[in-house]
Order: C-alpha cells, then sequence, then structure tokens
C-alpha cells in the first residue's frame, strides 16, 4: 500500500475568479514529491500558493487540473474526512464548546474507537505535548502555546500517515515560537511521519526542515535542501527572498560547465562565478548574487583576482558581527564580518570613506538567471 | 448522488433557501401580487372580487368621485386623499416626538455607569413587552373623562381653588381668575390621543437603536474633543449627534412605516373621528366590504411608505442598528 | 470630561420619559384592583372576603377572592384560556418551524452563492420594509380566493371546507417571522471561523456529523436569540392574526381587542396585569440563565 512518495502534487493547478472577473492561478503547475519520514516545507511570502497547495492536500479545495496523491493513490474530490492525513491550523481551530479531552477524543470518536481505547491514546496524545492534566480545561481557559499543543495532539492522536502544519506557530511570541520549533522538529522525529509544513518565516523553514519548496506566485522556485537553497539558489528571487544578497548586473562572456565569466559594466571588469542554470548563452544579461559574509575585506596589496577598491559609507555593529556599506563604483553592497576580535579598539572599525580592498571569490559568486 | 450534491456549492445553498424562499414567495410575493390584481378588479354584489381591469379604484382614492353635490357629473372628494395625507402628517409628527423623546433618555443610559446600563435598558424594554393592544387599553383609561388625567387636573384645579379662595373673597369682581370651574377635558377620541398613543407604542423602537449608536462612542472621542478646545454643548453638536445619527435613521424606519399603517391605535383611541389608511384599508376589508377598493388603499399605502423610506435612506444612510435585540 | 457626566436638564428629560412610559402600566395594574365593574372611575379596592360575590349595582361589596375579586373571575373565564391556549400553540409551533427554515437560510446566504440568492434576500427584506397590514390583507386575500376557489373546485362542505383558522394563523405568523430570525441568526454568522468546520472534517467528520457536532453548537446562542425574538413577535401579534384569523382560532391580542370593544370590566385589567406578569418573570428567568452560562466552567 505503500508508495515511493508520502505525498504527491503532479502539475497541479488552482485557479479562481477574482472579484473583478479575471482569471487567477492561486497555484500555478506545481509538481512536487514528499518523501516518507521527512520534514518538508513551503515557505513563501502571502499569496504565493503555499496554504493552497496544502489545503488541496488536506481535501479542503480540489485541484482545478493535475492531481494530488497520498500515498500513490489519487485524491481527485475525496472529501478530507477519508483522507488519512490531518491538519493543524493556523487559529488552532479548538473547538470551543468542548474540553481539551473532547477536542482530541473528537477525530477517534469519529473513527469509531472505543472508551478505553480512547481514553488511552488521548492520555498518550497529551503526554507527548506535555499537556497531562489539562483534560477538563476549555480552549479559552488555555494560553496560546496550550492551544497550540492540544491542536497538534488532536492531529496527531489519530496517527496519520501525513501531518499537514499550516503557519501553526505565528501566533506565538519569539521565545515561544523558537521553542517550539525545536519541540515540534524532536517530534517530527520521535515519530518518524511525514510533515508538511507551510511557513513566510525563513529561518524556520531552513532550522526545521529536511528540504524546502521555495514558491512565489504559484508557482515552485526552487525544491531542495536548506544548504542548497541557502548556498545555490537557482534564480533571482530564492537568491534575495533567502537570507541577503548583493546584486550585479552583467553579461555572460564565456560559459563552462563549472565557471562563468562575466562581464560587469559598473565594474568595468569581469567576475567569475558558479553558473546557476544549465543554459546560459553567451551575450545573455544575468544577475550575480553574492552574499554579504562571502565578501571578503582583506589587506591592501593583496594580489590576485576579483579585487576591487570601494569606500566605506557607514558601519554597524551588531555585536556578534559588523555590517559594512560600502560604495564600489556607485554600488552600494553590504558586507559582513564576523567580529573574530574584539572591537574596543577605535582604529579596529571601519570609518566613513575609509577604502577598503573587497575580494570576491568566485565559487560564491553566482550567477543567475535575470526573471 | 451525494457526492455531486458534495461538489456543486450553488446547488446547496439553493436547498437550504428553498423552503424560507418558498414560504416567502407563496405567503408574502404571491399576496402581494395578488393584492395588486384585485385593486384592478370591481366589487361583486356579495362583497367579492370580480376580476377585470379598471382604474376606477385609484382614481376614487385621488379624489375623483361621481356622488357629488351639486348635480355635477364628476367633482373632486378629498376625503381619501385628505386620509392620506393625515397618515403621513402623523407619522412624521410622530416620529419626530419620539425622536425628541427617546434622544435624551439614550443618552441618559448611554452615558450612565456601566453596572446600571442593563437595568435602565430593561426598564425600556418592559413595557415593549408588554402587548400593543393592553398598551393602547391603558391610554384609553388615562385620557377618558373620568380617567386618571382629568382626575389629576381635577385635583390641581380644586387645589388652584383652595388655595386662591381667600384672594377670590377679597375681591369678588376679579373672582373669575381665582376660581377654575373645571369641566373633564374631551381627551378621548381626538387626533391628540391618537398622536400621544403612537409616541407611546413606537417610543421603545426610537430608544433602543439610538441607544446601541451613542453607546458605541468611544470615550475617547469625548476627551479629544475636550482636549481640542469644544465645550460640552458643541462635543454633542459636533461629535455626539453626527455619530448617533445610524441609530436615528434605524429607529426612525422602525417607527415611521409602523405608524403608517397601524389602525388599532386610531381605532381604540380616535374612535370614529380619526381615519388613517390602516382604518381604511381594514373597513374595506371587513365592514364595506370592498376588497378591490381596500386592496388599491393598500397599495397606495406600501408606495407611499417605500418612497418615503427610499429618499430618506438615500439621503442618510441605512442604519445597521435595526437588530437591537 | 467625566464620562458619566449628567446634565440635569437629560436627567430631567429621561425621568420624565420613564415616567411616561410606566404611568399608564401603573395605572392599568391599579384598575385590576378595582371594586367598580363599570371600571369607569376607581371606586377603591375590593376589602372584605365572603363565600358569594356580594354586588351593589356595579360596586362589588364582598368577594371570595378578596381584591383579587377580578383575578378569580379571569380564571373562570373559558375563552379567554381558550385564547391563551391558541396564542400559545401558535406561537410554539409557528417559531420551531421558522426557526428551523430561518436558520437554513441564513447559513445559505452567509455562505454560498446561489443563483436565486438575489430573489431569496429580496423577499425576506420585503416584511421588513412594509407596513404590517399591507402584508395582513394580501394574505387575507390570498387565502379568501384560493379557499373560495378550492372550496368549490373539490365540492367540500361543512367541516371539510378550507377556511380561516389555527392553521391559516400559524402558516402566517412564520412568513411574517422568519426575515428576522434569518438576519438574527445571519448576524452571529458573521465572522464565524470556517476553519473549525474544516478541522472537524480534517479528523473524520462527514457535512452531516460537522454541523451537528460543531457548526450547530457555535451558532446555537444566535439561532435561539432568533428563536426567542420570533417567539415574540408571534405572542404580540395583532395585525396578522386580525386578518387570517376565525372561529376557534382567538389569540389574546384578538380576545382583548373584542373586550376593548364591548364590555370592559377590570378583568381586562386583571388580563393585562397577568400577561404583564409573566413577561417580566419570564425575561427575568432569561436574563438569570444567560448570566450563569456565562459564568466560566471550571474544571
Amino acid at each position: 500500500m505503500t508508495s515511493e512518495f508520502a505525498v504527491e502534487l503532479r502539475d497541479v493547478v488552482k485557479r479562481f475568479i477574482t472579484p473583478e472577473g479575471n482569471e487567477l492561478n492561486a497555484v500555478d503547475h506545481v509538481t512536487m514529491q514528499i518523501k516518507n519520514g521527512e520534514f518538508f516545507s513551503m515557505l513563501g511570502s502571502s499569496g504565493c500558493g503555499k496554504t493552497t497547495s496544502l489545503r488541496m492536500i488536506a481535501g479542503f479545495e480540489w485541484p482545478t487540473e493535475g492531481e494530488v496523491f497520498i500515498e500513490g493513490k489519487p485524491m481527485g474530490h475525496t472529501p478530507p474526512f477519508q483522507r488519512k492525513v490531518n491538519t493543524v491550523f493556523q487559529s488552532y481551530a479548538l473547538f470551543q464548546h468542548m474540553t481539551v479531552y473532547q477536542n482530541i477524543a473528537f477525530g477517534l470518536e469519529m473513527e469509531g474507537a472505543k472508551e478505553d481505547e480512547i481514553k488511552k491514546r488521548v492520555g498518550r496524545a497529551l503526554e507527548m505535548v506535555q499537556l497531562t492534566g489539562m483534560e477538563r480545561r476549555r480552549p479559552k481557559q488555555l494560553s496560546g502555546g496550550q492551544q497550540q499543543r492540544v491542536a497538534v495532539a488532536r492531529a496527531l492522536v489519530k496517527t496519520p500517515d501525513v501531518l499537514l502544519l499550516d503557519e501553526p506557530l505565528g501566533a506565538l511570541d519569539l521565545k515561544l515560537r523558537k521553542e517550539m520549533q525545536l519541540e515540534l522538529k524532536a517530534l517530527q522525529q520521535q515519530l518518524g511521519i511525514t510533515f508538511i509544513y507551510v511557513t513566510h518565516d525563513q529561518e524556520e523553514a531552513l532550522t526545521m526542515s529536511d528540504r524546502i519548496a521555495v514558491m512565489s506566485k504559484g508557482r515552485v522556485q526552487q525544491l531542495a535542501t536548506p544548504v542548497e537553497i541557502y548556498e545555490r539558489p537557482v534564480n533571482k528571487f530564492v537568491a534575495d527572498f533567502i537570507g541577503e544578497s548583493n546584486f550585479l548586473d552583467g553579461k555572460i562572456k564565456s560559459i563552462s560547465k563549472d565557471e562563468a565569466v562575466v562581464h560587469v559594466p559598473a565594474l568595468n571588469a569581469e567576475l567569475k562565478g558558479m553558473p546557476m542554470s544549465n543554459n546560459f548563452v553567451n551575450g545573455e544579461e544575468v544577475a550575480i548574487s553574492i552574499r554579504p559574509e562571502k565578501v571578503r575585506i582583506v589587506e591592501h596589496g593583496t594580489k590576485g583576482d576579483g579585487l576591487f577598491k570601494a569606500k566605506v559609507l557607514t558601519s554597524v555593529y551588531i555585536g556578534s558581527d559588523t555590517h559594512v556599506y560600502v560604495d564600489l563604483e556607485g554600488i552600494r553592497l553590504k558586507v559582513m564580518e564576523q567580529n573574530r576580535i574584539s572591537r574596543l579598539d577605535p582604529s579596529s572599525f571601519y570609518s566613513k570613506d575609509q577604502v577598503v580592498t573587497l575580494l570576491f571569490m568566485p565559487e560564491n559568486t553566482l550567477v543567475l538567471k535575470k526573471d | 448522488m451525494l457526492q455531486r450534491l458534495r461538489e456543486n456549492k450553488s446547488m446547496q445553498g439553493t436547498l437550504l433557501a428553498l423552503p424560507t424562499t418558498l414560504w416567502l414567495f407563496v405567503l408574502l410575493i404571491i399576496p402581494l401580487f395578488l393584492t395588486l390584481v384585485v385593486s384592478f378588479g370591481q366589487r361583486s354584489p356579495d362583497g367579492d372580487v370580480i376580476y377585470s381591469f379598471g382604474l376606477h379604484n385609484y382614481i376614487r382614492l385621488f379624489g375623483y368621485s361621481t356622488d357629488c353635490a351639486n348635480g355635477q357629473a364628476s367633482c373632486f372628494d378629498p376625503l381619501y386623499v385628505n386620509i392620506l395625507s393625515r397618515s403621513l402628517s402623523l407619522a412624521f409628527n410622530t416620529t419626530v416626538i419620539v425622536i425628541m423623546m427617546a434622544y435624551p433618555l439614550a443618552y441618559f443610559i448611554a452615558r450612565s455607569n456601566p453596572n446600571r446600563r442593563n437595568m435602565f435598558l430593561f426598564m425600556v424594554l418592559i413595557p415593549l413587552w408588554t402587548n400593543f393592544v393592553i398598551r393602547v387599553y391603558a391610554w384609553m383609561m388615562l385620557l377618558r373623562k373620568e380617567g386618571a388625567i382629568n382626575i389629576i387636573l381635577g385635583w390641581l384645579a380644586s387645589g388652584f381653588n383652595v388655595i386662591f379662595a381667600p384672594l377670590a373673597g377679597w375681591f369678588p369682581e376679579m373672582a373669575g381668575v381665582f376660581h377654575i370651574n373645571f369641566v373633564p377635558l374631551e381627551l378621548l377620541y381626538t387626533p391628540g390621543a391618537v398622536l400621544v398613543g403612537m409616541v407611546y407604542e413606537f417610543l421603545p423602537f426610537m430608544i433602543l437603536p439610538i441607544y446601541t449608536s451613542l453607546e458605541k462612542i468611544d470615550n475617547s472621542l469625548y476627551e479629544a474633543a475636550a482636549d481640542l478646545g469644544a465645550n460640552a454643548f458643541r462635543t454633542f453638536l459636533r461629535v455626539t449627534l453626527p455619530l448617533s445619527m445610524p441609530g436615528v435613521v434605524a429607529g426612525t424606519i422602525l417607527v415611521f412605516i409602523p405608524v403608517m399603517g397601524t389602525f388599532i391605535v386610531s381605532d381604540i383611541l380616535g374612535g370614529r373621528q380619526v381615519i388613517l389608511v390602516g382604518n381604511l384599508i381594514q373597513r374595506q376589508f371587513l365592514d364595506a366590504r370592498d376588497p378591490t377598493f381596500g386592496s388599491a388603499a393598500s397599495l397606495i399605502l406600501m408606495v407611499m411608505t417605500l418612497i418615503v423610506t427610499y429618499f430618506y435612506t438615500r439621503k442618510f444612510g441605512f442604519g445597521e442598528e435595526i437588530i437591537a435585540a | 470630561m467625566n464620562p458619566h457626566r449628567r446634565s440635569p436638564w437629560v436627567i430631567a428629560a429621561a425621568t420624565f420619559v420613564y415616567f411616561f412610559l410606566y404611568a399608564p402600566i401603573v395605572v392599568l395594574i391599579l384598575y385590576s384592583f378595582n371594586a367598580s365593574r363599570a371600571n369607569v372611575k376607581f371606586e377603591g379596592f375590593i376589602s372584605s372576603f365572603s363565600d358569594r360575590v356580594e354586588m351593589d349595582g356595579s360596586y362589588v361589596v364582598a368577594s371570595p377572592c378578596g381584591p383579587f375579586h377580578w383575578y378569580c373571575d379571569l380564571s373562570k373565564n373559558d375563552d379567554v384560556m381558550e385564547a391563551a391556549g391558541n396564542t400559545l400553540t401558535i406561537a410554539v409551533t409557528a417559531t420551531l418551524a421558522a426557526t428551523t427554515i430561518g436558520t437554513m437560510a441564513a447559513l445559505a446566504l452567509q455562505r454560498y452563492d446561489f443563483k436565486i440568492k438575489p430573489f431569496s434576500q429580496l423577499s425576506l427584506y420585503i416584511p421588513i420594509v412594509i407596513p404590517e397590514i399591507v402584508m395582513g390583507i394580501g394574505i387575507l386575500t390570498l387565502f379568501s380566493q384560493a379557499f373560495g376557489w378550492l372550496n368549490e373546485a373539490l365540492n367540500l362542505v361543512g367541516d371539510a371546507r378550507l377556511a380561516l383558522g389555527i392553521g391559516t394563523v400559524t402558516v402566517s405568523h412564520i412568513a411574517f417571522m422568519v426575515p428576522f430570525v434569518t438576519l438574527v441568526v445571519q448576524a452571529r454568522l458573521q465572522g464565524f471561523d470556517k476553519s473549525y468546520e474544516e478541522a472537524a472534517m480534517d479528523l473524520g467528520a462527514n457535512e452531516w456529523t460537522t454541523f451537528w457536532r460543531v457548526t450547530f453548537p457555535m451558532i446555537l446562542p444566535g439561532v435561539l436569540s432568533g428563536a426567542l425574538l420570533a417567539f415574540t413577535l408571534s405572542l404580540d401579534d395583532f395585525v396578522i392574526t386580525f386578518f387570517t384569523n376565525g372561529p376557534g382560532s382567538t389569540t389574546l391580542p384578538i380576545y382583548v381587542y373584542g373586550l376593548l370593544r364591548r364590555i370592559i370590566t377590570p378583568q381586562v385589567n386583571a388580563l393585562s396585569t397577568v400577561w404583564i406578569l409573566t413577561v417580566f418573570i419570564a425575561v427575568m428567568l432569561l436574563q438569570w440563565l444567560q448570566s450563569r452560562e456565562q459564568k466560566p466552567a471550571h474544571s
């Protein structure tokens, strides 16, 4: 009964008619394969299609085109109560008129489980989220964090194949959110079931996920592990959305499998970098991305390629890092340096109008398609 | 089949709304339509309807009469037009008086101590829940020649006489000034009685919406106004009054429309002296038994009400505080 | 500025209005103890108790019930009892029906788009903006014409003849109550978070179970409000009942109206007082129940 993938979306489209009468593809030809037992995230800002995709997996929406597969079976128009997936809602959706126990027991009741079994399983679920003893409380009497755990327990008590989580930590304050992130990750690893997690918080996605699907305008921009997404973004959107990037415009001068030579008009120089796409052509206009922490400030007089002189605009001390904003031939760049040495000595700061030498290393200079 | 229903959201909506829609279609839409049809008909000898098409009923309503005093073939009989205008002016007067009485009370309750507020509201609601007919009867008792009002006036008069008796004795020529010969006033069966009755009936319907909209005004608005230099009067004029308008509008609609159509108040408190549109219609259907004429009058009443309501809401909006309960 | 500031003018006006509202009711209740049967002037309380009613002209000297003579009189009045029974029967039946179909309609209007939606909304809107009498005589016309035609066409005679009665009154009440129920329930449905229902379905409940276990309990306060409003409207209704009732279907308001046109004894006042008291007690009961419900449940 098992298939290779826990959940699969094949060329799924979800089309809506806007109030003005136009057609809008909220999900635009999305294909993804989510593996059994992985922690999979869909990351993007509002309106990118991540929530709609999740809802189609859960069964609250049906695809306009394409198909959703769960455990290899096409779902078609199967309603949610016939799918072996469960959801943790953004607003928790705890039944206000029921106690915690009744909330968690609800799903088991629907399965027709017997009283003793329900009691046992509810008890175990509460243990799992560390809320033993709260059975008779009502949702209104719980804190945000507690409500969130009840929502998780309610979904997990049914031992689904896949757990869907729709921005579950959005309503919590920072400290609690970070705690819950760790707890959820630990829970997933302990239970070994597939988690599909929707969020707009990239740090959250990067911390918790085995793989991430970065989405924008209804399309999957990149689907890869956190490290790949961060270090090797495939296009300008992903490079810009994840972390921070410095961008330069350029034209391909020569291209090979592992190296691209790009002419940057603004610097009147050439940069060597890593091509992030397979189909660049000579003369193509591209975007170059270099992350702030990858730009090195080196001693004047260093010899080699990729060295440029720039003027310091301002320097911001963050504590563990220093952010230096420089002017390179009229382009404003951000450089981030870890404060490996203490900055107590004022002369160790970068002062305004000071000239520094920047080093761009080819393996960190990414050549991206301009979209 | 269930699956087909599941997929067709539009059908689900239709099914849910169908019983109500059908019910109203049969008991509201069709009757209105039927009233229209009947209004063009003629009265049969036994008071039933002969279905035909003619505008005679409407013409008659607007004053055309063939039963003329000086043998003319046709003349203008303002009887029915008078009834219509009397109803309009009564509705208008009632609404104005009700607003003037309801506003202070609503204001009082809205600005009172929150703990006591429910009690004050409660005190407004109790007369409302007392039956309409009973409330009219209560006024009938008060307004009669031997009713409470006349009794009290009589006491006041005798009190006056007692106090000023010595003066009447000293100045016999001016005895008339110092002595009131009290004759019980004929308060019942007058247009005034009907007006008082209408005001009484519909007062709570204005108090509640005005209260609701006043209560919604955040206290910080008053503080801001004071901070900016407005005294109590100007605050009321420029802040409170405009913000309470939705309530006034809602209340007006709740008062004006029923007053236009009420016949029981004029029946009991006005006797045969005060005839409103409601009475006219009522009589056509029961006493004089001309349902065609009554239907025409009913339709004219509805149209008049809709026209007034339309222009009123266009100018003032449609106060959403209609649901006060 | 003191938010509870009260200017003397406002207090005076408020007092006057309260007085205006209550004076007639107080007088009404007072006269229910009137010793004078003619009930024209207040002749004092019936002070003496006796085994049988003793009259002096139109003046009740003594009575088994003492000052409450007219209340006892009332309890022996079969017509009143019948009218009260009718009123309740009609109100309960109509409320049940109107609440059911009204709640369904509210759900439909709030959550779905369907072809007849504008028509449904318009139909629900109309009874609120037209005078009751227009609806009343419209329905009367419908019934009289329809019954007349049906009686002839189906050759009904005697008891089988379709006529105005409890049925027609009930059916008409439902018609004018439904818009109010729908309005109230719709107001409560606004802002109802659909994710509760999605959660229920996600956990394995089908549409029917979801509605009864999750949706309905959550909208129940709104539905009850609507039902209560409907019940009150039916109990109190005069105009629609006036035009649609027949022999044997008299309700209390109609009965009182009938009395007012004939002989007015303090019995009418007694009836009114009993009515007022009943409403008062019922409302106090409701308030008390509501305040109990709002106390948070502690485990």
